[in-house]
């Protein structure tokens, strides 16, 4: 028996070994390759024959065409930018959904199930149209301030995490509040808010990983405006046909420089959808 | 119960509180007519301010419906007359371009439009109400709200209607318009023969949707394709993320494994990394010089000069995506389910062990059926995500391999990146709105007739 245990037990822990060596090569290969000295694309080799820091040094002097550091800080602006607003949107909405009650409720809630249906890039012909008629496409400055609004215009629909959340803080702490005379208003800044910390953590966080990660509005609204790319559309393009021979390794560089800040943004919320999801006020 | 009542009756008294047809029904003729003339009730009962916010909106409505909107309502109707022309400039040798409609400006300018003109309407319906209830107040004896009580009313009992103002107006200008834009484009012909500004496109009622359909014709012989791809791609992509993930997940949180951090660790690393840096090294990993060709070369499992076709064969493409896809979707998996799994109630295990079940059948009869009560709804999620999975898609394979037998789609593409080709790409947008809404229909349809099956909609309690 002891010795059928010990069996399984090896067995198990080779088994997890050999996935875990699956699931981590890719990203060793990676960060092999961003320190690879030989320039060039693929190589016939996996190993590289030399090692060099170079490739994270070239990413931040970059020229007019493929101009890293800038793309990092256009993305950060966004990603700032749209996190205020779509924040400010997702806390209200849920909110109001979770704690008022009034006529146009249910629908609402209806009407936003069924919106997020239709795939997402279906109103982004028409989104383009909109913000060129705003006259929000005239220049690259624009361009940014259209696609913040494109981020966070939306934002408000994806309520249902906090919401959950609002759901769970008690009631009586809000009857408690009307007692002592307390508008909704004062309940919401003042009790709220402050009770909501892992939600409005992780709100925030999703928010402005959102412009990190998001190729195709922000291909659609840039276009060929490569000094106001962010960050993603970036890297595509040093893979296209006419940089890839040159900037293939500082792509990787460039991978492995945006993955780390994301890569921590990320473990922090799960510990925030962890907290978030087992409830406001423990017992 | 009298007293009681005339306590919780609130001190304010809410248009809200009385539907539109009652306040039309029961109101007097001042009431009756602020529907029309927005803010006369509230103005002739001295609420000046809030009388005459209403009679601004309305009077703005009406000049832009005088100035603008009346020609962009017949422009909506017969998308645009005049066709740009060209006219030969006799001075200067060239041919010079007169002006003409825009189709694609007057369908947006319509639905705007249509848009206020909604708007206007509710702001009626508002105006009646409200003149209602100050009617309603002075009949009762009660004082009249001042402009100030309004806006203390926005922290107390209009609170959301305060809340929800902005983010109502920003899902209506990004979500909502554009919706309605691109459901009406379906009904046109605007494709890539009909480009404004140089050419007009009109409606066509049906006939995108009956192209698509129609026996035998190309536009048909890509859709059943590429839609039961769609979603043989959506069953097997959710349903081998999730199971391996479930597998993944109970290998972890055995009694037996040690160190279960660094384990869960080493899987966690990957779902860190943003989405599009893995996809577009793994499309860089499995190119035909990629590193896993490279590698096949050097332990000789194929020549030299070599190379698998990972995404340039239809089906070795298909397997490399779905692969690629476990190797994201199972980190994320093995997360969000194993907190769910240390929730399972430990007596079932152990009354299935004292009655001699073994570890698969305690897996099956046990660990499964709970897992898909609690879970249902994300997989339901999840398998919606992976029909409109636009980035895996993507940025792998682009949808390639191409193939000559569709029209103007790969052998990988969805549904959804189709419609990116079709848009963006080919610029017909009516067959990309018309694809746009079929994967609503089935969306919406998968998620109601799934989720009214389920056991967690039926019998809330099961496992309580």
């Amino acid at each position: 028996m002891k010795a059928k245990r010990i069996i399984t037990n090896t067995v198990c822990h080779v088994l997890l070994a050999i996935l875990s060596v699956i699931w981590v090569l890719p990203i060793f290969y990676v960060v092999l390759t961003s320190f690879r000295a030989e320039s060039g694309s693929y190589k016939s080799y996996i190993w590289p024959r030399g090692f060099t820091f170079d490739n994270y040094i070239n990413l931040f002097h970059g020229n007019s065409n493929i101009d890293f550091s800038r793309w990092f800080m256009n993305t950060f602006v966004i990603a700032i930018f749209s996190t205020i607003l779509s924040a400010f949107f997702v806390l209200c909405v849920s909110y109001v959904m979770s704690r008022l009650r009034f006529k146009m409720r249910k629908s609402f809630m209806n009407i936003a199930l069924v919106l997020g249906m239709f795939p997402g890039f279906m109103s982004m012909i028409a989104v383009y149209y909109i913000l060129k008629g705003l006259g929000l496409l005239e220049t690259g400055v624009l361009k940014q301030v259209a696609l913040v609004l494109v981020y966070s215009g939306g934002a408000g629909l994806g309520f249902y995490m906090a919401k959950g959340f609002f759901d769970t803080i008690p009631k009586t702490i809000d009857e408690a509040a009307y007692i002592d005379g307390a508008t909704k208003w004062d309940t919401f800044i003042r009790i709220t808010i402050p009770l909501s910390k892992p939600i409005i953590t992780y709100t925030l966080i999703t928010a402005f990983m959102g412009p990190w990660v998001d190729y195709i509005f922000a291909k659609v609204i840039m276009g060929e405006e490569r000094p106001y790319y962010t960050i993603a559309i970036g890297l595509w393009t040093m893979l296209e046909k006419e940089f890839v021979e040159y900037y293939y390794t500082q792509f990787y560089a460039g991978c492995v420089v945006i993955s780390i800040p994301i890569a921590i943004l990320f473990l922090l919320t799960q510990k925030c959808y962890v907290e978030g999801v087992s409830g406001a006020v423990k017992g | 119960m009298g007293i009681f009542k005339k306590k919780v009756q609130p001190l304010y008294f809410r248009p809200s509180d009385a539907s539109v047809a009652q306040a039309f029904k029961n109101g007097n003729a001042m009431t009756k007519l602020s529907f029309f003339v927005c803010g006369l009730g509230n103005i002739a009962n001295k609420q000046l301010v809030r009388g005459l916010i209403f009679l601004a909106l309305e009077i703005g409505y009406f000049a832009y419906l005088f100035s603008f909107g009346i020609g962009a309502l017949g422009d909506f109707i017969t998308l645009g007359t005049v066709e740009q022309g060209q006219v030969f400039n006799e001075a200067l040798g060239i041919y010079e371009y007169s002006a003409g409609d825009d189709s694609m400006l007057c369908l947006l300018y319509g639905v705007i439009t249509l848009a206020l003109t909604a708007a206007i309407i509710f702001v009626g319906c508002m105006s009646g109400k409200s003149a209602y209830c100050t009617q309603f107040r002075k009949e009762k004896g009660m004082d009249v709200p001042s402009f100030k009580d309004d806006i203390r009313s926005l922290k107390e009992e209009n609170l959301h209607a305060f809340l929800l103002a902005v983010p109502i107006i920003g899902i209506l200008c990004f979500t909502v318009v554009p919706l309605v834009f691109m459901i009406l484009i379906a009904f046109t012909s605007y494709d890539h023969d009909h480009q404004p500004p140089g050419n007009l496109f009109t409606w066509v009622g049906l006939a995108n949707f009956k192209s698509m359909f129609s026996q035998g014709s190309k536009l048909a012989s890509t859709f059943w394709p590429v839609l039961s791809w769609t979603l043989i791609w959506a069953v097997v992509a959710t349903v081998s993320c999730y199971i391996l993930g479930l597998l993944l997940a109970l290998l972890i949180n055995r009694k037996g494994t040690r160190a279960k951090g660094f384990w869960r660790f080493m899987f966690v690393l990957s779902v860190a990394v943003p989405q599009f840096v893995t996809l577009l090294s793994m499309r860089t990993i499995f190119n035909a010089n990629g590193p896993v060709n490279v590698l096949l070369r050097e332990i000789g499992m194929i020549g030299a000069t070599e190379s698998i076709p990972f995404f340039t064969d239809p089906l070795y493409a298909k397997i490399t995506i779905i692969c690629i896809n476990i190797w994201i979707g199972v980190p994320f998996t093995m997360l969000s389910t194993t907190g769910i799994l240390q929730n399972i109630p430990a007596e079932l295990y152990e009354a299935a062990k004292i009655d001699g079940a073994s570890a698969p059948t305690i897996f099956r009869k046990i660990t499964l059926p709970y897992m898909l009560f609690v879970m249902t709804p994300n997989l339901i999620t999840s398998f919606t995500g992976n029909i409109n999975n636009f980035n895996v898609i993507f940025l792998l394979s682009g949808g390639g391999p191409d193939s000559l037998d569709y029209y103007y789609a790969g052998k990988t593409d969805l549904l959804v990146t189709w419609l990116y080709r079709l848009t963006i790409t080919q610029k017909d947008y009516n067959l990309g709105a018309v694809i746009g809404i079929l994967v609503f229909i089935i969306l919406a349809t998968v998620s109601l007739i799934t989720y009214r099956r389920t056991g967690s909609y039926k019998d809330e309690g099961a496992f309580q």
